[in-house]
């Protein structure tokens, strides 16, 4: 019974979240509590969280980007990415970020999981490329549905990314589940595992990119609102 | 030869710019917990490996205390308005896209270059980290051709990038908190509670309900941990291994890879993968930090589905 104790700490996480807590503070409370009642002294968990902090810093590299993506905001990219848009003809929503799953998809099946993502490619061009293409065949956007065109193409970066990376032999997933079952005498090689990964990976295409598809058509089956005469500032 | 540890310096460098420049700003009423939060960011990546653990813990938990306890604000850089913008994009162009794109294609080329032609017989890049230092070279390379075409004034870089970082604000480490996390929750053996509870609801001799707990195990269980890393061992030991391999003979190849992708459908779900799904949100300015989860969960239930029947009908032929 002892032993349910540690799970405290997930508790901490969901109650914590549920009350739209600050995550960061939510999640050291987790595991100081989850170090405490898992018998460990304050002093070595406070140690462990520090030691992991640092061994993971190379997730926090990618702001080194930020500069750059301002500045290019700064001359106008969004406003830019924008007009491409809505010059090519045939471009919907959908179909933008359906190509992009494509290629998401692909890069990542190719080892080149950080060639884009939110920051590289999603805020300054995905995003205001998607938003733009559903402005123009849909008419202005509701301030809802611009939130559901912001989210599909985050989400959309993260499917293409998570089921098109295991596909890539290198891949530090593939890594470990090789390595889980060789503790075990089992003897798997990185190709055997990767090619397991490609029919979830074709249903992942299949299903994410119906639903872009179905949001065109949702958008296209409600009234056109009437265009607004000047870009609006937006907050 | 170039390592992780360059980009460490730059991305120190990075963060002591946006401290500078958050301490100096008068729009921002809490100026100096925003210069702390990047400050204390930015010795990380400098000294972090010279510190102790003791030392990297509390820095962490300096860290926490400033965002936790509201102490980090937003910085109102000068910047132009969406007006002069559309303008400036008129009068640009295409050229806009140029140092964007430069940034990808670095990446992209230079690790396809590495990895199969000579130039990765050189030895210059750190092996694990290729991709990850070319998109620093790209993000160099991109600054350099945006300050030559464009003309900025010279802080302009550093006071555009913190008013994107100010947008993400405490967000921005909590995916790194995230690992440390589980660190913690490894420690103190939460994995092996889970993985016996787990192990305790199999019935005997039905496969389909066995192949069902692992991969919703899969999917819940890194929903908690925000990782299907840290699910997979703890499923593979408790239900993938004893039960779906040796005891109804699957194959062993099918049922980890299938299996850990049933746990990156869970990351879909959950806040706790934060990188995915908080971060995001606040780049995108979006009104709810859930906004993109909200998205998703429609993509990952039936691909859940899709990946239990995959391993029912593949895995026992």
């Amino acid at each position: 019974m002892n032993d349910y104790l540690v799970l405290s700490g997930i508790l901490v996480v969901i109650i914590g979240f549920a009350l739209k807590m600050n995550p960061l503070l939510v999640v050291t409370v987790s595991a100081i509590v989850t170090g405490l009642l898992g018998q460990l002294p304050l002093i070595e968990v406070i140690e462990a969280f520090g030691k992991a902090f640092n061994d993971n810093r190379y997730i926090s590299v990618v702001w080194i980007v930020l500069p750059v993506i301002g500045l290019l905001e700064r001359y106008g990219l969004q406003q830019r990415a924008r007009t491409m848009i809505e010059r090519i003809r045939g471009a919907t929503m959908g179909r933008l970020l359906l190509l992009y799953l494509a290629f998401r998809q692909i890069t990542a099946a190719l080892g080149l999981t950080s060639v884009a993502g939110p920051a590289q490619t999603v805020r300054p061009l995905v995003a205001p490329m998607a938003e733009a293409a559903a402005e123009k065949t849909h008419g202005e956007l509701e301030e809802d549905e611009r939130q559901q065109v912001l989210g599909m193409s985050a989400a959309t970066d993260n499917v293409g990314l998570f089921f098109g990376e295991d596909i890539f032999v290198a891949i530090a997933s593939i890594l470990l589940i090789q390595g889980v079952f060789q503790s075990y005498g089992y003897e798997l090689t990185p190709l055997q595992l990767s090619v397991w990964a490609i029919p979830t990976a074709i249903c992942a295409f299949f299903i994410h990119g119906s639903r872009l598809l179905l949001f065109d058509r949702r958008l296209r089956r409600r009234p056109r609102l009437p265009a607004k005469s000047s870009p609006e500032p937006r907050a | 030869m170039i390592t992780l540890g360059w980009l460490y310096v730059l991305a120190g460098i990075v963060f002591t710019a946006f401290a500078l420049m958050s301490a100096i700003d008068r729009t921002n009423s809490k100026r100096f917990g925003n210069a702390a939060f990047w400050g204390l960011l930015a010795f990380s990546f400098f000294y972090g490996d010279a510190l102790s653990d003791l030392g990297n813990g509390i820095l962490v938990l300096a860290l926490v205390a400033i965002a936790g306890f509201g102490m980090l604000g937003r910085g109102q850089p000068v910047t132009t308005s969406d007006g002069l913008r559309a303008e400036l994009a008129a009068k640009f162009g295409n050229k806009l896209f140029l140092p964007a794109l430069l940034i990808p294609i670095t990446a992209f080329a230079g690790t396809i270059l590495y990895n199969y032609t000579a130039f990765g017989g050189s030895g210059l890049f750190e092996e694990r980290w290729v991709t990850l230092i070319l998109l620093g070279i790209g993000v160099l390379a991109a600054l350099a051709l945006a300050c030559i075409w464009f003309r900025p004034p010279a802080l302009a870089p550093v006071e555009e990038g913190r008013r994107l970082m100010d947008s993400i604000g405490w967000a921005a480490v909590l995916p790194q908190m995230l690992a440390a996390l589980g660190a913690v929750f490894a420690l103190a053996g939460v994995g092996d509670v889970i993985g016996q509870i787990a192990g305790n609801v199999i019935p005997e001799g039905n496969v389909f309900v066995a192949v069902l707990i692992y991969a919703l195990g899969m999917a819940l269980f890194t929903m908690i941990m925000g990782n299907a890393f840290a699910a997979f061992p703890v499923m593979a030991a408790a239900i993938g291994i004893p039960v779906l391999v040796v005891g109804f003979g699957g194959d062993p190849a099918i049922i980890g890879a299938i299996g850990m992708l049933a746990g990156f459908c869970g990351t879909l779900m959950t806040p706790m993968a934060a990188n995915f799904n908080i971060v995001p949100a606040a780049l995108l300015e979006m009104k709810s930090q859930y906004g993109v989860i909200r998205m998703q969960i429609w993509t990952a239930i039936p691909l859940l589905a899709c990946n239990i029947a995959l391993i029912y009908w593949l895995a026992f032929r």
